[in-house]
């Protein structure tokens, strides 16, 4: 029972260890590094609850009776290209901060930031 | 024509920003992102009038079958919010011009409105559309767009506030995610209406709980809910004085109606309210968030931030309404989106008018304003009038409906915070009118004058409507009814 639902399991290991990143690390590129392994564990959720055991592709083809489900993969397709979009945007912005105040660490960034208050 | 609004409604804007790019003037860029603004502003009226006639519209897309396609669902909730953002965007988009003249320069004026209107059609968008899958595209467009427009500001900080808003935003976006690929795998459908009908037969597997704790946490996200709001004040303070002015009458707002979507229509009132305890935790946080932002907006010394911490407090207000979760509760909140959307575009054009003329938003570099551009600051003061809810303006009619959801529930120690926290408004407010008008000007500073026509006009539009909607409220509360009263499925 458990077992079988390995895949949730991967998700979830994922999910939570992309959140850790996320929040414990000072650095700005790996807290991008942690969002995106955060959205890929959604994007894994997705599209193994559409697979249906046995289940191939759904092309019409003499002999395949079944088939899995195509929605989610879809929708994960719109995903996938927001989630770089929004890795793309992180990115440019991380660089823009660097040439700013010079660093990208969130704790020296922060010190600036008290400086200029 | 008129059977295709509601899609025109999203397309306007989505068609027209990429368009901008082919016109290479700003003046003329400007005027067609108004002419985009302006039309879509029509369409919702026209939306909203067919509403409130002849009850909700259903439009598919590509003529599929819902719930196989994807079909927009207008009633009168959806209708309402419509208007609301293009109202403000476009009244917002009419200073533009004048105001991005000193705080972007000149090669990104085309990006800018680019990124509005994207921003724009995103957020009607989520409105519009009757399918999870929909909001969440949509939410991604308007966001997207969104850090990129907070990342224009001139102050370096703006940078780093886009930052840490692109991660809560995108946490945000993606526990929604998590929710909606919960209720697939529950229902196997998308669209909202089929999932209303569908829910109530898994409602009581774990399952369906967790997709409404990932839903319900990612709006809550969005919305700037006391404690997570910490993305806001700094997005507000440093982002461009336009975009502060868009985003504060609109993007919490959306939030708050995605919140309102899926516990009442989604989820449905008896699962949102009775399974969970979730009166009590919005009742708690929204009192919370009512005070500690009220205080934390009296030991601002930048202006925006003040104003910022301020909306953090009238979000607490709406989820008050909303937790007391009966119809009069619900329009409270109804009322108070569409209030303070009035209120916080004039008070944050008001400020970007101060930017153009005195590049600060400092308070103590407000000493004397009064004198010096009078007609900016009486539009403050009426604003901040209409923050506390003094009677004539806005903010008292939604205080009213809130204090009389309260009070028919008996929650009367709530009533009393309330009106605690109203006085928390007093102090703030007065603390720009004692720098404009009771300090003498600073020295060095005799040349300022009041700000040109292009901001007072669409700074003035929006304080006679904080007036005039506070004494005819004909539109508003019998809108906000119309929508609370078939949230809850009494029959008008």
């Amino acid at each position: 029972m458990i077992l079988g639902l390995y895949n949730y399991w991967i998700v979830v290991v994922l999910m939570m260890v992309g959140f850790y990143i996320v929040i414990a690390h000072g650095n700005l590129i790996k807290k991008i590094v942690g969002l995106t392994i955060f959205q890929t564990s959604v994007f894994i959720f997705y599209i193994s609850m559409a697979k249906v055991d046995g289940g191939t592709a759904p092309i019409l083809a003499e002999g395949i009776k079944q088939y899995s489900n195509p929605l989610p993969h879809v929708l994960i397709l719109t995903a996938i290209v927001v989630g770089i979009a929004t890795t793309a945007l992180g990115l440019a912005l991380t660089v823009r901060i660097k040439e700013a105040y010079g660093s990208i660490e969130e704790e020296e960034i922060q010190e600036k930031d008290n400086l200029d208050c | 024509m008129l059977a295709h609004l509601p899609i025109l409604q999203v397309i306007v804007p989505l068609m027209a920003a990429p368009l901008c790019l082919f016109l290479t003037r700003s003046r003329l860029v400007w005027l067609f992102a108004l002419l985009a603004s302006g039309l879509a502003f029509l369409i919702s009226s026209l939306l909203l009038q067919q509403v409130m006639v002849s009850g909700t519209i259903i439009y598919e897309l590509g003529g599929w079958d819902a719930p196989w396609g994807i079909e927009y669902r207008i009633d009168q909730l959806n209708a309402f919010l419509l208007l609301i953002i293009s109202a403000i965007s476009t009244v917002v988009l009419f200073a533009a011009h004048t105001s991005i003249q000193k705080e972007i320069p000149a090669d990104r004026h085309t990006l800018f409105y680019i990124l509005y209107l994207l921003s724009l059609a995103g957020m009607l968008g989520i409105v519009a559309t009757g399918d999870a899958f929909n909001v969440f595209v949509f939410l991604e467009i308007s966001s997207l767009s969104a850090y990129a427009l907070i990342a224009l500001g001139k102050d370096r900080r703006a940078l780093w506030a886009s930052y840490q808003y692109l991660i809560m935003g995108t946490i945000g976006a993606t526990f929604i995610l998590i929710g909606i690929g919960l209720m697939y795998q529950m229902t196997g459908t998308l669209n909202m209406y089929d999932l209303s009908q569908r829910l109530p037969e898994v409602e009581n597997t774990r399952t369906v709980f967790t997709a409404f704790a990932f839903v319900i946490v990612g709006v809550c996200l969005k919305l700037a809910l006391f404690p997570l709001h910490l993305w806001l004040p700094n997005a507000y303070a440093y982002a461009p004085s336009i975009v502060t002015a868009f985003f504060a009458a609109t993007a919490t707002k959306v939030a708050v109606y995605l919140l309102i979507r899926f516990t009442f229509s989604i989820f449905g009132l008896s699962f949102s309210f009775t399974t969970l305890p979730l009166q009590m935790l919005f009742v708690v946080l929204g009192l919370l968030g009512i005070f500690v932002a009220s205080f934390a907006a009296i030991y601002q010394t930048n202006v925006k931030h003040l104003l910022a911490y301020s909306s953090i407090a009238q979000i607490g207000y709406m989820i008050v309404g909303f937790s007391v979760s009966s119809v009069t509760g619900l329009m409270a909140t109804l009322l108070h989106l569409f209030n303070h959307a009035l209120m916080k575009s004039a008070l944050f054009l008001a400020l970007a008018a101060v930017v153009y003329r005195i590049g600060s938003v400092q308070l103590s570099q407000f000493h004397g304003l009064g004198r010096q551009m009078p007609f900016t600051m009486a539009a403050i003061v009426v604003g901040g009038l209409s923050l506390i809810g003094v009677p004539l303006t806005v903010g008292f009619v939604s205080k009213w409906y809130l204090v009389l959801a309260t009070l028919e529930n008996g929650w009367w120690p709530v009533t009393v915070l309330i009106l605690l926290g109203s006085l928390l408004a007093i102090v703030y407010v007065w603390r720009i009118v004692e720098a404009a008008y009771f300090k003498p000007p600073l020295a060095g500073r005799e040349g300022i004058n009041e700000a040109p026509l292009s901001f007072l006009i669409p700074i003035w539009t929006l304080v006679i409507a904080n007036i005039y909607f506070g004494i005819d409220t004909r539109l508003s509360v019998q809108v906000a009814q119309a929508a609370s009263q078939s949230l809850f499925g009494v029959s008008p």
